[in-house]
């Protein structure tokens, strides 16, 4: 079955084109092809470079849109402007298409399979952090936004560009990859695509209410 | 497809309108809108993130409802149109994504245009071709500019003036607030206007004297004007005759607007003035620049209000207009450009 992937929760704008077989495979790592990717480092381009990638991705697979069965989009948290961009594409294409969407939350694509306690933390930008706590690849906790510093207070290891960029305070071994990667972004949906599961409103993890004031009485213009 | 007649979507989302609409050449198919309006009202302005939310919510059911008000499939279009700029960056974003989003799922050909010739365009809809050049009064909340229009849907437009400051919109927003009317205050000024004596005040007309440059606009003295003398009155405990002070505002946005677009068509001996924008619904706009129009010998064409403000048939009656000349589509990699020069026609 032809997945496309895409997450723009990050400054690593991603597509990709991923063959997943039709029932779960042993080992796990079996289930997942990604036949083509597009990863574009910059955090202020997810509109230039998505649609490009996709685009580009389906020609390397020798696909065409209408052979996709599903598109899986990372829903964040991550920086507003960019994450829409991915949601907005994955809402319209599947909608054109007749194909169902599927939304996975960005940190469970970071955090993979990985063993243990873990720790995924995205850059939430204003010294903040978008976070979530993992143990053995299962979400026990957030995902949140926070100081570093007040973040966590457990055990284990962490993973993610947030995590990278406050190693410091976090003070923890680095293991998982900075970004969501297209094949876990696929594996966290896989039960959904493979059973036909009906197409989901792809919501945002906004986490954060939009900055607005209401205003006071307009003020006097006379001293 | 008839390249004479191209069926095109167009999709806007570049401030709190998610608008989508389809046409056939000069033909509307359909013009479907979901606002986020109310969403704003209470911050007296529209809050750029809470649009950029709403578009993304709105956008599917919107294409989709747009489609079966048309009558057609999503892949029975020849070409998709969206707004590229000017705007808001991150309401931009959303519409332009999802114009790419169909022109690649369809493959369909793309067209990123300019949200002011749309306004321009649109016009089209209403009163058929024209073809000759005309000058464009476009005023809102987000822009006051008078451009040069060779030709309806063409590339070379000049722009012959814009606000130096606020736009028409924005002042009367602030004036609405002001005299504790709604938001957004263009509807409530008008409808208290009707009760008011637009004489009984002579509030500034901005930018107007033999020395000011002629067709640039400034509404942030006027405003300030009527600010002071609602505050003058009230601290002398005297009461405010709202009408007479809402006619009077109005009175000399029109003035200015309808006088400098009037003078603009005689100048450059042109013989149609287009007037468009959210402010363009204003009934002494309309009806100033009706009598002025024909006292010059100019005609007027002011398509009906709901296609003046902000929707997604004039981006498609835009980008029909670019398909009939043969124009090159966009690639997909342009950028929603929250500051496209007025130049910029199609990205
Ligand atoms: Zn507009």
């Amino acid at each position: 079955m032809l997945v496309l992937a895409i997450d723009t929760s990050s400054a690593a704008v991603t597509a990709a084109v991923v063959e997943l077989s039709p029932a779960a495979v042993v080992p796990l790592a079996g289930d997942v092809t990604v036949l083509a990717e597009r990863v574009a480092l910059n955090a202020r381009g997810h509109g230039e470079y998505l649609a490009p990638g996709i685009s580009e991705c389906l020609a390397e697979a020798g696909a065409a849109p209408g052979d996709l069965a599903a598109i899986v989009a990372g829903t964040g948290p991550g920086p507003f402007t960019g994450l829409r961009v991915g949601l907005v594409t994955a809402a319209v294409m599947a909608d054109l298409l007749g194909i169902p969407a599927y939304g996975v939350c960005s940190l469970d694509a970071i955090a993979g399979t990985q063993a243990g306690p873990l720790l995924v933390a995205a850059d939430a930008r204003r010294k903040e952090i978008y976070w979530a706590r993992y143990l053995d690849g299962v979400r026990i906790e957030g995902p949140d936004v926070s100081r570093p510093a007040d973040a966590v207070t457990f055990s284990g290891a962490m993973a993610g560009a947030g995590a990278r960029l406050y190693a410091d305070v976090l003070a923890r071994p680095l293991v998982g990859p900075d970004h969501p990667s297209a094949g876990a972004l696929v594996r966290c949906a896989a039960d959904r695509i493979r059973a036909g599961a009906p197409s989901e409103a792809l919501t945002p993890r906004y986490l954060r209410r939009p900055d607005a004031v209401e205003p006071g009485s307009p003020k006097a213009v006379t001293p | 497809m008839s390249s004479e007649q191209p069926l095109v979507i167009g999709i806007e989302t570049s401030c709190d309108e998610t608008g989508v609409g389809i046409v056939r050449g000069t033909t509307l198919l359909a013009d479907a809108i979901a606002s986020s309006v109310d969403e704003h009202a209470r911050f007296g302005g529209v809050v750029p993130e809470v649009a950029s939310r709403a578009h993304l919510q709105a956008m599917v059911p919107t294409i989709s409802r747009a489609l079966s008000t048309a009558g057609i499939a999503p892949a029975d279009v020849d070409a998709v149109a969206v707004t590229a700029g000017p705007g808001l960056a991150g309401a931009l974003l959303v519409g332009v994504a999802a114009a790419k989003a169909y022109a690649l799922a369809l493959g369909k050909p793309l067209y990123g245009v300019n949200h002011l010739s749309a306004h321009v365009a649109v016009d089209l809809l209403e009163h058929g071709p024209l073809d000759e050049p005309c000058i464009a009064l476009l005023v809102s909340g987000g822009h006051s500019s008078l451009l040069l229009v060779p030709r309806v849907g063409g590339a070379d437009v000049t722009e012959l003036g814009a606000t130096v400051d606020d736009a028409a919109g924005e002042a009367f927003d602030k004036v609405a607030r002001l005299l504790g009317l709604p938001f957004p205050g263009g509807p409530p000024i008008d409808r208290l206007a009707g009760e008011g004596d637009a004489g009984a005040i002579a509030f500034p007309r901005g930018l107007s004297g033999a020395r000011d440059p002629a067709f640039a606009f400034s509404f942030s003295g006027l405003k300030t004007a009527v600010a002071r003398w609602v505050e003058a009155r009230r601290r002398a405990g005297e009461p405010v005759p709202a009408a007479d002070v809402a006619a009077s505002f109005q009175e000399a946005v029109a003035d200015v607007l309808s006088a400098k677009a009037v003078r603009a068509a005689r100048e450059h001996g042109v013989g149609h003035l287009i007037v468009g924008g959210g402010v363009a619904a204003n009934s002494r706009l309309r009806a100033l620049a009706e009598q002025r129009c024909a006292a010059a010998g100019i005609r007027l064409r002011i398509p009906r209000p709901g296609l003046c403000t902000d929707n997604g048939a004039m981006v498609a009656a835009l980008g029909a207009q670019l398909v009939a000349h043969g124009a090159t589509p966009s690639k997909l990699d342009i950028p929603a450009d929250s500051t496209l020069p007025i130049t910029a026609v199609l990205v």
